[in-house]
């Protein structure tokens, strides 16, 4: 496989929620609002790539029954990194993504990356399957943030498209996420089969 | 993987070792993160204190003291001063009754008893609902102070409410010897957030908590404050 389609596989062909429907906890709970979306996209972009960094480097050191253990240790590291790190300096997106940062720990798409790819690869292909990986899930956030956003308050990245009292309170709230996403899930499944 | 065996002595040396070095490195972080962290938190106290009193040339954190409420709170007011003249004072008040935990506010009272301003502190209400008591008991002028804190979100909404609703949402220059602060639901004066009640009878809770604290400072600390709060209460009769 060439860098470039390992790259851009997380966005389309392999797409963590669309099409692997990993990471769903934090799909369906922090999509509020588009900017809840992106932020939390981008914290679990961060923590794929250092945590494939790290794995692939360590992959021979570490024997084969505590491997996961050992990736789980090193991915709440980097978790609990991002949370001091966001705590001290954007105290504002620290806010609002809240309780999620640290269930970025037990987001499968970390570990699934880890396992599947960093631990069978260089470091080099790693941290372009991690970043691939990572973006394609923060687009997936964004579309899906986007949506619940622009159908239940009228704004897209809080500006307003049209007046609230046409939102449909419901996208909003947790039902809202999961007939959001399954719309989403079956559009991009047709024009997957139609491509 | 796998070059190493999974032998006992192989796999608990790889698991101390990962954790040792892991350990280390958040030790490293916290103790970097510390102090911006800290900072950050008081950066926000100081910055709600100035939104919800008049400007002042004192420092109030210094001079901030506990007033125990009747539930067992101890509510944090940071009197505010300009030359020696006290201005108001911002009370740090809380209410256990949120529909996600508690709600945390700064609540600014004037010596003459009128509620200056507030800032919501902490809260875990829920977004899009009970997140937009953050500007929903404010008169809607404040649109532009709040846009400039990156609260346009919650001030289109707001602003909305207010055009449509006119209703009396906002606790801003009110007396609360005169309003009651209360949901208008469950008899009082303002009204609540539209689907977020909880929420609502939280943050009116807390900021009437914050009113109780300050009743008890002027009936003990300062005898100036007592002597308008009498001459208040002498006008309402």
């Amino acid at each position: 496989m060439n860098q470039w389609s390992n790259f851009t596989k997380g966005f389309f062909k392999e797409n963590p929620v669309f099409v692997m429907l990993l990471g769903m906890c934090p799909t369906l709970g922090v999509t509020s609002s588009a900017i809840n979306g992106l932020g939390m996209g981008l914290a679990t972009t961060f923590v794929l790539v250092m945590s494939n960094i790290v794995v692939a480097l360590v992959k021979d050191f570490i024997p084969e029954k505590v491997r996961i253990p050992s990736f789980i240790v090193i991915i709440a590291s980097f978790v609990t990194i991002v949370e001091m790190v966001m705590q001290a300096w954007l105290p504002a997106l620290f806010e609002a993504l809240g309780l999620f940062i640290p269930l970025i720990v037990v987001n499968c798409i970390v570990l699934g990356r880890a396992e599947a790819f960093a631990s069978k690869n260089s470091v080099g292909s790693s941290i372009i399957d991690g970043l691939g990986m990572g973006l394609g899930f923060s687009l997936a956030l964004t579309i899906l943030g986007t949506t619940r956003e622009l159908l239940g308050s009228g704004k897209a990245f809080g500006l307003p498209i049209f007046s609230e009292s046409y939102g449909m309170l419901v996208f909003v709230l947790a039902p809202g996420a999961f007939i959001a996403l399954g719309y989403l899930i079956a559009l991009i499944n047709k024009i997957r089969r139609a491509g | 993987m796998g070059k190493t065996e999974s032998s006992l002595s192989n796999m608990a040396l790889t698991l101390i070792t990962i954790t040792l070095l892991t350990g280390a490195a958040l030790g490293y972080v916290y103790k970097l993160t510390e102090k911006p962290v800290a900072i950050a938190k008081e950066k926000k106290q100081q910055e709600a204190i100035r939104l919800v009193v008049p400007e002042f040339d004192n420092n109030p954190a210094q001079e901030m003291y506990l007033i125990p409420t009747s539930d067992g709170d101890s509510l944090k007011v940071f009197p505010a001063k300009k030359e020696g003249k006290k201005v108001g004072c911002a009370i740090e008040s809380i209410s256990h009754n949120g529909f996600g935990g508690d709600v945390k506010i700064m609540v600014g009272i004037l010596p003459d008893g009128t509620i200056y301003n507030y800032q919501v502190l902490e809260h875990k209400e829920t977004p899009g609902l009970g997140t937009k008591m953050t500007t929903w008991f404010k008169p809607s002028e404040e649109d532009n102070v709040s846009k400039a804190s990156g609260n346009a979100f919650f001030n289109w909404l707001f602003g909305i409410s207010n055009n449509s609703g006119g209703g009396n949402t906002s606790i801003v220059g009110v007396d609360p010897t005169k309003t009651k602060l209360e949901v208008s639901a469950d008899g009082g004066d303002i009204d609540a957030i539209t689907a977020a009640t909880i929420s609502s009878r939280a943050f009116l809770e807390a900021v009437r908590k914050a009113w109780y604290a300050y009743t008890e400072i002027v009936d003990t600390h300062s005898s100036a404050t007592t002597k308008e709060k009498n001459s208040q209460e002498g006008g309402m009769q």
